[in-house]
């Protein structure tokens, strides 16, 4: 019998296609690691290959020949229509047309301030305070708060059909859906008026003197003017960033949004996956699907196909024996070798596929959104192979 | 201990920062690291930097604080906890009675951290180098941040330098960039595994940590790498086996359908040759200088402290110990 490929022996598959079809905005989310970005670009070309109308793919970080593929070169922070001919490569006439946009964090901040500023002199004041440049350069929690930013503002231009989002690796995986609220808390706390008060006014009271000395100590009298004067100058802001903080909170509870759980079936991001599934429902916003990447061929799990493993594992040279006078490449040895080696490496990778097929059932959280994506041979790095995962997240 | 010029073998420096991108086993290898360690003779301690509670999940023990507690001989463990980490430090600095009033302190602080990248990194690095300076620990293995924010650690003291002219913290500066800059005693890590992402990243983070810290990149360790089914000429074989005149044969021979285990092996044989190409990347984009190590795939059902074990064998194995 010639060897040939095997269908998955599944029953009922689920499928993105349902989601990106009635949703604008699909936030993918997950953790590090597993695809997600690569997940996001493959949904977002089969939605524009099958469904039509105008897709954005809205990116953090693609690796370079993903970015390539989707025609972005890394610089700036707009959005390019990518080239119907990337579709023709891949043989597609694709029905709608995809977009892509990167995330530029620096610029997106700058933008923002240019946005929010009461008058071109704050504006220069801010965007020139050598902290804020240390906190839209460098400030990690700024990248969630960015992302959103970035979604609602370009979602507000009803530009787009559909918008799929690729989340910023985070070091808890709820830690974006909070930046706009925290960012608008930062920025109204009462702490923060206790700190700037003395740069204020000089009255400061006697009980709260000796906390000034302290940190006066450890800081340096001129850091904390700067940290105030930094404060004082955003909180002209601050109106402006509470609105949109409860505006985008609006935007991802609303019925339009809805989020893909990204992850591979090994056990740390499993974890972390599944907490992050649970939590979106705590807050009610809607789960789309679980796509669980990478995942073993069945076949790897076939009864059959272990027992005939185990004979060539086991009994290679009486096998070899049998074959060698049909093997015209090499000699009895190295056919002995070659079956007791794809023996063993079944083995091996069967106890990977049970291990892994064992935790898919045990993702209880949404079994009925659950969608397997196998292992592919080659990386994927240009727009026939996003479509080719793309079609594994669409269904048949 | 090394000479000065001289490069010391990885666990004979006193620091190691091991990080990574997510999902490459970046916390697996750190513990790995300080097993191997300890079992060495080292009094070793291992800091979750970023605590999630894998450390402790690892070696199958309560949860991790910042006081470290000994879970296996020489081995302790702790988590980064930067309030108790400040609070330490104001006691061992400042001898003023500041304690009943630490709690709004931290608080402010938690908002200056915020806004000034490099207080809560100092506090964190502050803590590893105060470590080895007073030579409690032989090695301190600290299960870093992920790539995308160690060197924003790593380069904090200089940070701090640039935006903070006087004051305690900035005297403090001088003596932990001491530790840091040296590479008798000071490493960092990167855990990769042979795939395009975690390659990209390796590569560009060894040259921001070259351009943008003082830190040493002490060793690249390549986890999951898959083994090499053929030797010379045997691929041959395995492609007329898979023609289906021999395939038959087979069957016969076999007493079943070998197409599961042909197409297995086919798949086992891609994986590793996508691999081998990222690997002669990530070879080419770093300094040949720098140590590489390879892991292999654990194809076992995980979990705990066995599977520490086992990569800390095969890590022994590659630093020849």
């Amino acid at each position: 019998m010639p060897p040939r490929r095997r269908k998955a022996p599944e029953g009922r598959r689920f499928s993105l296609d349902g989601l990106l079809a009635s949703r604008e905005i699909v936030v993918a989310c997950g953790p590090g690691g597993v695809g997600k970005t690569t997940t996001a670009a493959a949904a977002a070309a089969m939605a524009a290959a099958r469904l039509g109308g105008k897709v954005l793919v809205l990116t953090v970080d693609p690796a370079r020949r993903l970015a390539d593929a989707l025609g972005l070169d890394g610089i700036g922070n707009a959005e390019r229509r990518v080239p119907a001919e990337a579709f023709g490569s891949a043989r597609v006439k694709p029905m709608g047309e995809l977009w892509a946009a990167m995330l530029d964090t620096k610029e997106s901040w700058d933008d923002l301030v240019r946005l929010h500023a009461p008058d071109a002199r704050t504006r220069d004041e801010i965007l020139s305070n050598p902290l804020y440049r240390n906190i839209s350069g460098r400030f990690v929690q700024s990248h969630d708060y960015i992302a959103m930013e970035r979604l609602f503002e370009i979602h507000a231009t009803g530009a787009y059909d559909l918008i799929v989002v690729d989340t910023p690796p985070t070091r808890n995986a709820l830690d974006f859906l909070d930046a706009p609220e925290r960012m608008a808390e930062f920025f109204s706390s009462r702490l923060l008026r206790w700190l700037i008060v003395p740069y204020r006014s000089r009255l400061v009271n006697l009980a709260s003197r000796p906390f000034y000395q302290v940190a006066d100590r450890i800081l340096g009298t001129q850091f904390l003017e700067d940290i105030a004067q930094f404060f004082i100058l955003f909180q002209s802001m601050y109106d402006g960033f509470v609105e949109r903080a409860r505006a985008v909170h609006r935007l991802m509870a609303d019925r339009r949004t809805s989020f893909i759980v990204v992850s591979t079936l090994e056990a740390v991001p499993l974890r972390e996956a599944e907490f992050f599934a649970q939590s979106l429902m705590d807050r009610r916003l809607h789960l789309g699907a679980i796509v669980l990447n990478k995942v073993l061929p069945d076949y790897l799990r076939d009864p059959g196909g272990a027992t005939v493993a185990e004979r060539l594992r086991d009994r290679a040279e009486e096998v070899a024996g049998a074959l060698a006078p049909s093997i015209t490449s090499g000699d009895a040895d190295q056919v002995r070798r070659v079956l007791a080696e794809i023996g063993r490496s079944y083995l091996d990778f069967r106890v990977v596929a049970r291990r892994e097929a064992e935790q898919r059932s045990e993702l209880a959280t949404v079994p009925e959104a659950l969608v397997s994506v196998p292992y592919f041979d080659t990386d994927i790095y240009d727009m026939a192979g996003l479509l080719r995962l793309g079609q594994q997240l669409w269904g048949p | 201990m090394t000479g000065p010029g001289a490069v010391p073998g990885l666990l004979d420096r006193r620091l190691l920062f091991v990080t990574g991108k997510g999902g490459v086993g970046k916390t697996t290898i750190a513990a790995a690291l300080a097993l191997l360690a300890a079992e060495g003779g080292r009094r070793t301690l291992l800091c979750e930097v970023d605590a999630k509670g894998d450390v402790a999940a690892y070696f199958e023990t309560g949860p991790t604080s910042f006081t470290p507690r000994q879970v296996l001989p020489g081995l302790s463990l702790m988590s980064m906890d930067t309030e108790a980490s400040l609070r330490e430090y104001l006691r061992l600095n400042l001898r003023i009675p500041v304690v009943g009033r630490i709690g709004p302190l931290a608080k402010v602080f938690d908002f200056v951290a915020t806004a000034a990248p490099g207080v809560r990194e100092i506090l964190t690095v502050g803590k590893f180098c105060w470590e080895v300076r007073e030579r409690h620990y032989d090695l301190v293995v600290v299960d870093a941040s992920a790539t995308g924010h160690i060197v924003g650690q790593l380069s904090a003291p200089q940070a701090i330098n640039d935006l903070v002219k006087v004051g305690l913290i900035r005297s403090q500066t001088d003596w932990l960039v001491d530790i840091l800059s040296d590479p008798a005693v000071t490493g960092l890590v990167i855990a990769t595994t042979p795939e395009e992402m975690p390659v990209n990243e390796t590569i560009e983070l060894a040259g921001r940590v070259r351009d943008e810290t003082t830190v040493a990149l002490a060793a690249v360790i390549v986890n999951r790498v898959l083994p090499e089914l053929f030797g010379r000429g045997e691929e041959q074989v395995f492609e007329e086996l898979c023609r289906p005149a021999i395939a038959a044969e087979l069957q016969r021979a076999a007493r079943g359908d070998p197409t599961p285990v042909l197409d297995a092996a086919r798949l086992a044989v891609t994986l590793r040759r996508t691999r081998a190409t990222h690997l002669e990347r990530l070879r080419a984009g770093i300094d040949p200088e720098v140590p590489m190590l390879y892991l292999p795939f654990l194809f076992t059902r995980l979990h705990g402290v066995r599977t520490i074990r086992q990569v800390a064998a095969s890590l022994g194995e590659e630093l020849g110990s």
